[in-house]
This record gives structure tokens, C-alpha cells and sequence, in this order.
């Protein structure tokens, strides 16, 4: 095996082109345990943490750029993304310990495609875009058509994924991600939920996105629930038929961490909270 | 295939060390340069009994290859106390028996440290959560939270 730290993109797309089973190291805190168990026997390992800028958050066109190198712990800290996205961030700050967290990327978690993945729906529910780089140049993909299918993406041979775009978020919008584990730290979404919302002026929500996680084989856009809490001001009413929707658009599997239907139920009640904690950050006020 | 050649900082000494590109850093710590105060619990990330400071970052160092360190600074256990003088929290887990078999303390220690340095005034509830990534399987906690509290506060009231 061969370990390369490139400083410059172009530089690690080539060699993941380049090379039959390449791995790109980022946080490393889940190649690194693949390694030591024997699941995985990549030929090279590129660590991309040197490439120039890689570990930034940038402020762009009024939205934010995180970079591939950036920690979930770094995410945490920055107060200004927080204000913007506290969905994404707190959906980023869930996955494992401190210690976890001082290294593992949001990126990282959206690249091996785990179903149940922290990180993921928030930022499929903000629209986030993916900028792609490959050995034929670079290319922008919505974060949701990444993750194909368990351990799966459609990043072709030589691709990584360098940043993350998160769009501008408005003066009325607010987000929020919800998990249920069956402990209270350290554990794996038995069902995920993130809501994004944008209001119209007279406080009507105008823009909502309601997105799933760990209840089927990738993340899923409820679009009947985010359609449910359209025109409303997230009134009870309009929070039931959304928990209705999203507990419909769930498909989990049976497992030692629930069954079909506890997750389904529990997608519902989810739904509505994280809905509700939207609505009022959208609203600025405190929740 | 040639050992990868790196030079780091570890506890402000600048270090240089020969490792194989799988060589975690805790592997080069405790097996290349004789390092041993931080323990391999589960190799996985999930005990945080190799913690150290990577770049002023908390990371588990089973996590870290060794050959990411070049030209990083490196924080062990071994460079908590000064000289004979143990750290605060090194003397009251002694004081305190915040510790049985002493295999995660290490790693406890090295966590706890880098929190009072962010958090003076942590929660207890702040404590375990911060300190939920260290595993130990004979104290049942208290003492060691308890610890790590009193000595906050000690600290806060040397300061």
C-alpha cells in the first residue's frame, strides 16, 4: 500500500484515476476502521486533508462552502454557519464522540453512503451541492444523487468530492435535524429527519423540504410531507398531515435497532418536531 | 515499498520517525518511539483509550495514520505533567481513586484536559458527555467525573 498527501486537487484526482482501488483519506474515522479490519485492502490511500483550502469554511454568495477537510467539530464552532444552518450543523455534530468529532467530516459521512448517516438529510433539505473533482475536470451534483445504494455513490473512478455548498439561506428560513437512537450518546439514527423551511413574508411557509434518513436503502424527500406544511403556519393541523406523509414515505427495513413499524411511527413523530423547531427558527426566535 | 520518512512535534519536541503507510500513530507512539502511556483498547475509534492532541484537536490516535502527523504537533499523556510536578487532574484522580485498573485513564486525562481548557466551568452533564467517547470498565464513572469537577473548580479558584 501506498500513502499520498497531493496539495492540489487536480493532483488527487489523478491519482485516484490512476490507481485500481484507491481510497480517499479524509477524517479517516471510518476507513481507518475498515483497514485495521481487513474490509478493506486498498492498494493506495490519498489523503486529501493537504489540498489548499480544503479545511475551510467560506462565506460565498451569501451561502457557505465547507471543505472536505473540514472536522464536524470545526462545524460546531463556527458560529455563523451555526446561525445560518443550526439543522446541518447539529445533524454533523451527532455523529460519534469528542474524539470522533475532532476528525470526522461531513463529506466523509456522505461518501460512505450509510443509510443512517447524521449529516446527510439536513443538507439534502438545504439543497446542498456537491463540487465534484475528476480526472476530466470538475463538476457540481446535488448532494442527494450521491449516495446510490448502502456503501454506494455515484462518483465515478478518479472522483472525490472536494467541497459542499450550502445556498444562501434567506431572511425567513430555518432548519432542523432529529434522530432517534436507543441510547442517549454514541449511537446509530434508528430513523433521521431534517426539515427546511422558508417563510413568506406573512409568515406562511413559502419553501419546505422534509428529507428521511436510516428508513430506507439512501436518504428520501418526503415531498408529500414538505408539500403538507406549504401555505400554513406549521399549526397543528398541517403538522399531523406532514407527520402522516413522512411516516407513508418511510421504507425501513426490520433490525436489531427497530422494526418496520416502530421506525415508520417513529418517522411521523419526527417529522412534526423537527418541523416545528424549523418553523421557529425561521421565524427567529429561539427554540 | 520504502518506509515513509516524517518529522512532527511531539510534546514540543520535534520528532522524526520511519512508519509503514498503515501504521496508525498510536502504533508509531507506543511500538517506533517508546511512547506506551497511550493504551489500544479497540482500535476503533470507540473506547478513547489512545486519545491525544492532534493540532489542538482531541482525536483517538488508533484513527490517525502515522504518516498524516508530518508537520503536526502531537500532544500525549507523557507530556501532561511538568517534570515531577503532575498536572491538577493527574493528582486528583490519584487523591480521588478516579481510577482502578488505570488502562483508560490516560486517554480520560488527556480528554479532560483539553475540556477545562475550552470549558473552565463545565456541567457534570457537559463531563459525561464530553468524556462519553473514553470507556471504563471499573470505575462506573462517578469518581472520575467527580474528579474532573473538583478539579475545575480548584482550578478556577488557583486562577
Amino acid at each position: 500500500m501506498r500513502f499520498e498527501a497531493p496539495t492540489s486537487p487536480e493532483d488527487a484526482a489523478s491519482l485516484l484515476a490512476a490507481t485500481d482501488n484507491a481510497r480517499v483519506l479524509a477524517g479517516g474515522t471510518d476507513l481507518l476502521v475498515r483497514l485495521r479490519a481487513g474490509q478493506v485492502e486498498p492498494e493506495m490511500i490519498v489523503d486529501i486533508k493537504r489540498i489548499a483550502g480544503i479545511d475551510a469554511i467560506t462565506s460565498e454568495d451569501g451561502g457557505w462552502r465547507i471543505g472536505a477537510g473540514v472536522s464536524c467539530a470545526a462545524m460546531g464552532e463556527h458560529d455563523a454557519l451555526g446561525a445560518d444552518y443550526p439543522g446541518v450543523v447539529e445533524g454533523a455534530e451527532l455523529i460519534g464522540s469528542t474524539q470522533v468529532q475532532g476528525r470526522c467530516t461531513m463529506i466523509g459521512n456522505l461518501c460512505n453512503a450509510g443509510p443512517a448517516a447524521d449529516s446527510v438529510p439536513a443538507m439534502v433539505a438545504a439543497g446542498a451541492i456537491a463540487h465534484v473533482v475528476g480526472p476530466k475536470g470538475t463538476r457540481e451534483a446535488p448532494v442527494f444523487e450521491i449516495p446510490v445504494s448502502p456503501g454506494k455513490t455515484s462518483l465515478a473512478k478518479g472522483e472525490f468530492i472536494a467541497s459542499v455548498y450550502l445556498p444562501p439561506r434567506g431572511a425567513r428560513g430555518g432548519d432542523a435535524y432529529l434522530r432517534f437512537i436507543p441510547r442517549t450518546e454514541m449511537d446509530i439514527a434508528a430513523v433521521g429527519c431534517a426539515v427546511n423551511l422558508s417563510l413568506a413574508d406573512d409568515g406562511t411557509v413559502e419553501k419546505a423540504s422534509v428529507v428521511l434518513g436510516a428508513v430506507g436503502p439512501k436518504v428520501i424527500e418526503a415531498a408529500e410531507a414538505a408539500a403538507a406544511l406549504i401555505g400554513t403556519t406549521c399549526d397543528d393541523t398541517a403538522l399531523a398531515a406532514c407527520a402522516e406523509a413522512a411516516t407513508a414515505a418511510a421504507t425501513p427495513i426490520d433490525d436489531k435497532r427497530g422494526t418496520v413499524e416502530f421506525r415508520k411511527d417513529v418517522t411521523g413523530v419526527l417529522a412534526r418536531r423537527a418541523a416545528r423547531i424549523a418553523y421557529t427558527r425561521a421565524k427567529g426566535e429561539t427554540s | 515499498m520504502s518506509r515513509i520518512h516524517v518529522t512532527t512535534t511531539i510534546n514540543g519536541d520535534e520528532t522524526e520517525y520511519l512508519c509503514e503507510p498503515q501504521d496508525t500513530l498510536l502504533d508509531v507512539l507506543r511500538d517506533e518511539l517508546d511512547l506506551t502511556g497511550s493504551k489500544e483498547g479497540c482500535a476503533s475509534g470507540d473506547c478513547g483509550a489512545c486519545s491525544v492532541m492532534l493540532d489542538g484537536r482531541l482525536v483517538c490516535s488508533c484513527l490517525v495514520l502515522g504518516a498524516e502527523a508530518e508537520g503536526r504537533a502531537v500532544e500525549t499523556i507523557e507530556g501532561m505533567a511538568s517534570g515531577e510536578e503532575l498536572h491538577p487532574l493527574q493528582q486528583a484522580f490519584i487523591d480521588k481513586a478516579a481510577l482502578q485498573c488505570g488502562i483508560c485513564t490516560p486517554g480520560i486525562l488527556v480528554a479532560a484536559k483539553d475540556l477545562l481548557e475550552r470549558n473552565p466551568d463545565p456541567t457534570e452533564e457537559e463531563v459525561r458527555y464530553w468524556l462519553a467517547g473514553n470507556l471504563c470498565r471499573c470505575t462506573g464513572y462517578d469518581k472520575i467525573i467527580r474528579a474532573v469537577l473538583d478539579t475545575a473548580a480548584d482550578m478556577r479558584g488557583a486562577a
